[in-house]
C-alpha cells in the first residue's frame, strides 16, 4: 500500500530559491550530401538512442533534468531544480556533454541513410539566417497578487545586464559588421507576455510554477544569452537572484523605468563603449553602465541585511563590478577570462589581426560558431578553457557526476532516484516535473508539489516497488 | 587554524608566493597561448568558411 497523503510544505529559508536553466541548442549538419537534409531529420537521428531507452524523444534523465526536441528541431535540455549556483552550473554543463554524447550515434545513422557529414551542436542563440532560439532562466518566487508589476520592475535590470552577462556577437549589417554585447537583444519584441514564439518577450508570464501554485510562481526570464564560461553563468543567474531577493524583501528599487525598452535593449547591445544612453520615463538619460552600477550599489547597501554575506555573493559582486568597469574604461583585460562577450571579443579580434580582414569576413563568423560548438575536442571555447584562458567555477569531476546524479538538496533528488531505479528495473514509467508513476502499478501517481522537499515516504514506497521481487 | 588579526582577517603569510609571474609576463604567456591555438585551428576555419556558415540555417525556437 502506497501512502497517498501529501506532506505539508517545509519551512523554507527565504534565501533559498529553486533555479533552473533551459538551453535550446543550434543543430548544424555539415555535409556535402547531394540531397537536402532537414534539421528535423538530423534531430530524429540524433535522438534515436534516446527514443530507444526512453520510448520518446521527450524524456527525464537520471540526473532529473529534461531532454527533448523543441520547436524548430532544436535539441533542448532543461536542468533539474537546483538551489545552489554551483549545482546549476554543473548541471548546465552536464547538459552540453549529454547532447554531445548523442552526436556520434546520430552521425552513424545518417551515414547508414547515405549522408556523410558532421553534426555540430552550438550553445548559441542565432543561426546564420538570423533565426533566434533561447536560453531560459527560471527563478521560483513567492506568489503575490501584483506579479505583473513585480516582473516589470525587473526590466531595467534585464535590459542592461547584457553589458556584463551578454554572450557577445558579430552583428552583420548591409554595410559591414560590428561586435555587440548580445545576440538575443535584437530578437526581443516586448517586455512581458504569456506567449513565446508568436511574440518574444523578455519575461514570459505564463503561470506555470511546477510547484504548489498557492505558494509559488515561476519568474521565467527568456531574454538572456546562452553562456559558455562558468563565471558568466554564475553572474547571469547570481546577480538576477540577488535583485529578486531584494524585490521579494520589498526593498524599494531605484526608479529606473525605461521609456522604450525595446529600443533601449538594442541601443545598449550595439554600443560596446557603454556610452549610449537610454531614456527613462522620468526624462533622464542614463547609460547601461550607470544603471548597472545603481544595482551593484543597491546590493552592496543591503549586504549583511536582506542579503546574507557569503563568499559566493562576494564573488558575484566582484565580477559584476569588474565587468561594469571594463565597459566604462574600454579596457576589457580585467574580464577577458571570465565574461563570454569579452572572451569571444578577444578571440575574434586576435584572429582578425592575424588574417588582416574586416569584421564581416566569413572566417570570423566560422570562428564564432566554433566557439559555441559543445564538442570538448573541437569547440574553441573548450580549447581556450583547456589552455587555462577561461576561469572555472566547478570541476570536470563535478560535471561528470552531474551527468548521472541529480542535485541532492531539492525535489530533483526524488525524481533522479525514481528515474534511475525505474530504468534499472526495466519497468515502464511516466514522469514530469511534479509527477512520478510506475505504469500499471494500480495507477498510483505521486504528486510532488514542494520543490524543496528531498524526502518523501511515498517515493520511498515507489522505489521499493521497483526492487526486483 | 591560521591566526586572525584584530579585524578577524588572517595574518598575511610572510613567505612570498613562489610562482605568480609578473603581470606583463602573464599577459604575454596568455597571448602566446591564444596565438598558438589560432595557428592550430586556422587551417580548418579557412576551408569553405562561407559555405559552412551559410549552411547553418534552422527555424527559430522560443
Amino acid at each position: 500500500m502506497l501512502p497517498t497523503d501529501i506532506p505539508p510544505p517545509l519551512d523554507v529559508d527565504p534565501a533559498r530559491r529553486i533555479l533552473g536553466l533551459e538551453t535550446e541548442f543550434g543543430l548544424h549538419l555539415d555535409t556535402g550530401a547531394a540531397r537536402p537534409v532537414t534539421p528535423e531529420e538530423v534531430a530524429g537521428h540524433l535522438f534515436h538512442s534516446v527514443v530507444q531507452w526512453g520510448r520518446s524523444s521527450n524524456v527525464f534523465l537520471p540526473n532529473a533534468s529534461r531532454l527533448y526536441i523543441d520547436v524548430g528541431a532544436h535539441p533542448e535540455y532543461a536542468t533539474a531544480e537546483c538551489d545552489t549556483l554551483t549545482d546549476l552550473i554543473a548541471l548546465d554543463k552536464a547538459g552540453e556533454r549529454i547532447v554531445h554524447h548523442l552526436v556520434a550515434g546520430g552521425e552513424e545513422r545518417l551515414r547508414n541513410a547515405g549522408v556523410e557529414g558532421t553534426i555540430h551542436l552550438y550553445k548559441n542563440n542565432t543561426d546564420s539566417a538570423g533565426n533566434s532560439y533561447g536560453c531560459h532562466e527560471n527563478y521560483l518566487v513567492r506568489r503575490r497578487a501584483d506579479f505583473k508589476a513585480f516582473a516589470s520592475a525587473l526590466l531595467p535590470f534585464l535590459v542592461t545586464r547584457q553589458i556584463v552577462t551578454g554572450a557577445g556577437t558579430l552583428t552583420r549589417t548591409p554595410t559591414g559588421a560590428h561586435y555587440s554585447f548580445s545576440p538575443r537583444a535584437d530578437h526581443m519584441w516586448e517586455g512581458l507576455s504569456s506567449a513565446t514564439t508568436r511574440s518574444r518577450p523578455m519575461i514570459n508570464t505564463r503561470d506555470e510554477p511546477h510547484a504548489n501554485a498557492e505558494l509559488y510562481r515561476r519568474m521565467h526570464v527568456i531574454v538572456g544569452d546562452s553562456t559558455m564560461a562558468e563565471p558568466t553563468t554564475l553572474l547571469k543567474v547570481g546577480a538576477t537572484d540577488l535583485i529578486l531577493r531584494l524585490m521579494e524583501a520589498r526593498v524599494v528599487l531605484p526608479e529606473l523605468t525605461l521609456a522604450r525598452e525595446m529600443q533601449a535593449i538594442r541601443d545598449v547591445a550595439h554600443d560596446l563603449t557603454g556610452a549610449a544612453t537610454v531614456e527613462l520615463t522620468d526624462g533622464r538619460r542614463l547609460t547601461a553602465v550607470q544603471i548597472q552600477q545603481e544595482y551593484i550599489d543597491l546590493v552592496r547597501r543591503h549586504l549583511g541585511g536582506v542579503i546574507a554575506p557569503s563568499a559566493e555573493v562576494d564573488q558575484i559582486l566582484d565580477l559584476w563590478q569588474r565587468g561594469v568597469d571594463a565597459v566604462r574604461t574600454g579596457d576589457f583585460s580585467g574580464v577577458e577570462s571570465e565574461l563570454d562577450w569579452a572572451i569571444k571579443h578577444r578571440l575574434v579580434m586576435r584572429y582578425r589581426e592575424r588574417l588582416g580582414c574586416d569584421l564581416s569576413d566569413a572566417r570570423l563568423a566560422r570562428l564564432e560558431l566554433a566557439f559555441h560548438d559543445v564538442s570538448p575536442e573541437r569547440g574553441v571555447f573548450y580549447r581556450l578553457q583547456q589552455q587555462g584562458l577561461v576561469r572555472r567555477i566547478v570541476s570536470d569531476a563535478d560535471i561528470e557526476r552531474a551527468i548521472t546524479t541529480a542535485p541532492q538538496t531539492t525535489r530533483a533528488r526524488l525524481r533522479g532516484a525514481f528515474v534511475t531505479k525505474a530504468l534499472e528495473s526495466g519497468r515502464d514509467f511516466t514522469v514530469d516535473w511534479v509527477h512520478l508513476k510506475i505504469a500499471g502499478s494500480s495507477g498510483t501517481t505521486v504528486l510532488l508539489k514542494d520543490p524543496f522537499r528531498t524526502e518523501d515516504a511515498r517515493v520511498d514506497a515507489l522505489l521499493e516497488a521497483l526492487e526486483p521481487a | 587554524m591560521a591566526q586572525l588579526n584584530a579585524q578577524g582577517q588572517p595574518y598575511e603569510d610572510e613567505t612570498p608566493e613562489p610562482e605568480a609571474p609578473a603581470p606583463a609576463a602573464a599577459a604575454q604567456a596568455s597571448n602566446d597561448a591564444l596565438d598558438d591555438l589560432l595557428a592550430e585551428i586556422d587551417g580548418s576555419l579557412q576551408v569553405n568558411a562561407e559555405q559552412f556558415v551559410r549552411s547553418f540555417v534552422q527555424k527559430g525556437g522560443q
